[in-house]
């Protein structure tokens, strides 16, 4: 079976660029799986497309539609629907003549990961300009079949016609059905102008949910191949302190000798079990008695911050505006707090999944990352392959929110495949994506903030500890025994974000520190939704609330006062008109009942985009516990080419940060992550959810930025300042359990 | 000779009874299960999940694997009109009862109802895409399957008796605002039908 992957391999790369021309939608996101191979084999190496060609991104089809080629990933955004809008409105098309395909190394062009909120920010110029292009070559093609010039043609549902003379038309199908362009890129073809929008800007239902709500949608963990062993991971249950990997010191194979099928897998410390059937495979990973070295270096929850303040630190400037000490000198109040923001994980809903077939030459990996390259990348190393020789397919998971273990889990399929030399579907368990998920890291802030007689900021300084990203999946690591890495420098480190402290006022004295920590010895991190803006706005935006408060100001005043400029102040007018905000001091309506109500704003973002909330809560002050009863968010994401999606990632954004800033803190003993399933790891619940509004400030005329990140930091802080009007007692650590509630309140009566 | 191309294989939109895959000869029992109106018989240890058996021997779509503890909804399916979790329930307790996954939630309806045909998609389905809810659509199986019971047996819930009756079943999305929408415009939808 081994000796043909690398013939099958090649003609499915063969055929798939073919079929693209075929078409007719038979790769449709989330529809099918791989159709048919080709009897034709190729041999010849496989090429991931040329993004300088037409034909990387578009293939027309005989029946006149087309395929929408694009390396952004489906993740339940959404962004599917709104790079064939940018497509379709080009090329002039109707949804329903476009279809798009998953991303793939051997297909797909590689536009980067689909991270950071960039598919239709920085992914959509690329199709846009591609399909510009495209547009033009087509309207070569017709004005020689027409005879007439290109200036003469209108085009409509791709049916290009004369002007004046409707009866001279052809179609895009006719011109150029399943035949490629063959035409290079060269980015100067004219786009449409704004004005002329028709898809653009519009509320297109999604094309992926007729399938997801019908049961026709496959998800990763529906994927299955021929000849395919299932495995599982075993690994002590919650990772223990980052570095040290987990070393089996004896493995006791008697204890699943009695499982039909069941295999040990090991390589290095890696150690995972296959079985032909399923549970077959998830009774022996439970079964498998595994001695691990312990090691009880961890903090634990209870000495975190502690550990975090004594680490040694590599500081940077990150922003330094005017003089700080002049600014407090002249500042009439001053307010300050310090923050300890706990390790939050992602936990995609089903568990990461993956499937591998490694053969001695190639390797087909299907996972759910969020980057198909950089994927191939990190599995070169891991299988000693060169990267062009391993095939790597999308398929959707559930909502990832992040770097969680899909990465880790098709590097575990990898390694088994690998190993046992047959194809190998990985899914990890519950303790396992919640025990080892690379967690977004924890923080401590120590912020303050002066304004002068007249309620201006005059001064901010807002210094951040926090440690860095990993590197190198822990099934690698464990495979390879490879040294501790950590991503603390460049682009891709965590340098406490200048947008989220303090940018959207205008301050003239401002200087934002960032203290990097080690990660060694702590929990594995990584980019969790809107990385850190939440800990950074916990914190900046009650301080700011606090000078409004002590100024005696409305806090929506207090903010229009020193905004920063027009687009923070339209979200912020968005947000407070979508509530009915009416002015008052914060806390000036305190109660002695036994549920108080509160409402707070607060702003925010994650790097372009601008984002707002309102919040209206109720606070148990016997029990602790708060209910966010209606939640109001703006944003403001430049031209919006989908509104209606964007209002549902505002919806999504704001019950999550609802989720985050009132439940969900990972816990850690002094050796393992203790935090390994939706009890000990709670989330919020049906029952708890907030009624959300959600609001599009419309820019047609600035460039479309990023929406699916940029509400989640304003949300937690409305919610922490709307605890504050309701109770007049500030939290200085979330998640605002009732247990930090009770604790906070007690503390006040003293 | 080139062997013949290994395909992935496309899970069918029903149950069917065609292909009990299984290799494993041993310790493993012939049993047969009704899912969605349709006998299959399956080759399965007895106190398999139900779950593993609806996704790899039946290659459904709807119930997913979420927890394996009974904690998310994700494998929610309903056994005699009533909501179970799919992964911890042992194929064998299931013999003799009818199971209704996602996939035949229509038809499902359309009995309770005793509409003369089964539209094709649950009226709860049909408001998902009109409000436009789903994010991932992870959860979505589960969460159709367990309002489906609620609307079965009381047409018009109040807010609070969704609340509380969906409240076992979890969306790592946030898309409870939108889910609660929908099921409310299903129960309209639904009252206003003519049996």
């Amino acid at each position: 079976m081994k000796d043909s992957i690398n013939t099958i391999l090649a003609r499915e790369t063969g055929f798939s660029r073919r079929d693209l021309l075929k078409g007719g939608g038979a790769l449709i996101v989330g529809f099918s799986l791989s159709p048919a191979l080709s009897s034709a084999a190729r041999a010849d190496a496989v090429a991931s497309p040329d993004p300088k060609l037409i034909d990387s991104w578009i293939a027309v089809h005989a029946d006149n539609t087309a395929t929408i080629i694009f390396g952004k990933c489906e993740l339940g955004q959404g962004n599917t629907t709104g790079m064939l809008q940018i497509a379709g409105e080009e090329l002039d098309l109707d949804m329903h003549q476009l279809s798009a395909v998953r991303c793939d190394t051997h297909v797909t062009p590689d536009q980067g990961a689909t991270t950071s909120s960039s598919s239709i920010e920085r992914g959509g110029p690329q199709l846009r300009a591609a399909a510009a292009e495209a547009r033009q070559a087509l309207l070569q093609l017709a004005s020689a079949r027409l005879n007439a010039p290109v200036t003469s043609l209108n085009v409509a549902s791709g049916v290009v016609s004369v002007a004046g003379d409707p009866g001279r038309s052809v179609k895009y199908g006719e011109l150029l059905g399943g035949k490629p362009f063959a035409v290079k890129l060269t980015g100067t073809a004219p786009r449409k102008a704004v004005e002329q929008y028709k898809l653009v800007g519009t509320r297109v239902p999604r094309v992926d949910l007729p399938d997801k709500v019908a049961a026709k949608y496959t998800h990763m963990q529906h994927v299955r191949v021929a000849g395919m062993l299932h495995g599982r991971i075993v690994r002590p249950r919650g990772q223990g302190p980052y570095g040290y990997g987990a070393k089996p010191l004896d493995i006791d194979q008697a204890t699943i000798r009695d499982i039909p099928g069941a295999r040990l897998v090991r390589k290095g410390d890696f150690i995972g079990v296959v079985a032909e059937r399923e549970w077959d495979a998830v009774r022996a990973a439970q079964a498998l008695k595994v001695t691990w070295e312990k090691r009880a270096s961890l903090p634990g929850n209870a000495s975190l911050y502690q550990v975090m303040r004594a680490a040694k630190t590599t500081d940077t400037r990150v922003v330094d505006d005017g003089d700080i000490t002049k600014g407090f000198a002249q500042a009439e109040h001053v307010a300050s707090a310090t923050y300890e923001l706990p390790y939050q994980a992602h936990l995609p809903f089903g568990p990461n999944c993956a499937i591998a077939d490694v053969g001695p030459d190639a390797a087909r990996v299907i996972s759910s990352t969020q980057d198909v390259y950089n994927s191939r990348r990190m599995l070169a190393d891991t299988l000693g392959l060169p990267p062009e020789k391993i095939h790597v397919q999308y398929y959707e998971g559930s909502g990832t929110f992040g770097h969680s273990c899909y990465e880790d889990a098709a590097q575990a399929a990898a390694i088994m495949s690998q190993v046992v030399g047959k194809p190998v579907r990985v899914q990890f368990m519950r303790w396992d994506e919640h025990g080892w998920d690379n967690f977004g890291p924890a923080h401590i802030a120590e912020v303050r903030a002066g304004i002068d007689a007249a309620g201006k900021i005059v001064a901010y300084e807002y210094q951040g500890w926090q440690h860095g990203w990993h590197v190198i999946e822990t099934s690698q690591e464990l495979a390879q025994l490879t040294a501790p890495q950590e991503r603390t420098g460049g682009s891709n480190s965590i340098i406490v974000n200048r947008m989220s402290t303090g940018a959207m006022y205008a301050i003239p004295n401002r200087r934002v520190t960032s203290h990097a920590i080690p990660m060694l010895g702590l929990l594995k991190g990584s980019p969790l939704r809107s990385p850190m803006d939440m800990h950074y706005s916990f914190a900046s935006e009650q301080v700011v609330d606090d000078l409004a408060h002590k100024a005696g100001i409305d806090p929506l005043d207090f903010r229009r006062r020193n905004i920063a400029g027009e687009r923070w102040l339209g979200v912020l007018n968005a947000a407070a008109a979508a509530a009915g905000w009416t002015p008052r001091p914060a806390a000036s309506l305190l109660s002695d009942a036994e549920v108080v109500t509160g409402r707070g704003i607060g702003i925010g973002t994650h790097h372009v985009s601008f984002g707002a909330a309102v919040a209206e809560i109720e606070v148990n002050r016997r029990t602790g516990v708060i209910v966010a009863k209606k939640l109001y968010g703006a944003l403001d994401a430049g031209l919006a080419v989908n509104p209606g999606l964007i209002e549902n990632q505002i919806v999504g954004m704001m019950v999550q940060a609802t989720s985050r800033i009132l439940k969900e803190e990972v816990t850690f003993s002094d050796s393992n992550v203790t935090s390994l399933d939706w009890v000990t790891y709670p989330i919020l619940r049906f029952a708890e959810h907030p009624e959300v509004t959600p609001v599009v400030v419309q820019r047609l005329h600035e460039p479309s930025t990023g929406a699916g990140e940029e509400v989640m930091g304003s949300t937690g802080a409305a919610i922490a300042n709307a605890f504050f009007d309701a109770t007049g007692v500030r939290l200085t650590q979330y998640p605002m359990t009732p247990e930090r509630v009770r604790a906070a309140l007690a503390a006040a009566r003293i | 000779m080139v062997e013949e191309p290994r395909r992935d294989r496309a899970p069918d939109s029903g149950a069917s009874s065609t292909n009990a895959s299984s290799t494993n000869k041993s310790s493993t029992n012939a049993l047969t299960i009704k899912v969605n109106g349709r006998v299959a018989e399956v080759e399965a240890p007895p106190g398999t999940p139900l779950l593993y058996v609806l996704t790899n021997d039946l290659e459904l779509r709807g119930p997913k694997f979420g927890c394996g503890l009974a904690q998310c909804g994700a494998c929610s399916v309903l056994l005699d009109g009533v909501e179970i979790r799919s992964c911890i329930t042992p194929v064998a307790s299931v013999v003799g009862k009818s199971i209704t996954t996602l996939e035949g939630l229509a038809n499902w309806h359309a009995e309770q109802k005793r509409l003369p045909q089964a539209p094709a998609l649950h009226p709860l389905q049909q408001a998902l895409i009109e409000v436009q809810a789903p994010h991932c659509g992870y959860c979505v199986s589960g969460m159709v399957v367990k309002a489906s019971e609620l609307l079965a047996r009381n047409e018009r819930p109040s807010d609070a008796e969704i609340r509380q009756h969906m409240n076992g079943h979890l969306c790592r999305c946030g898309t409870y605002p939108r889910l609660m929408q929908a099921i409310k415009l299903a129960s309209r939808t639904m009252a206003g039908e003519t049996p």
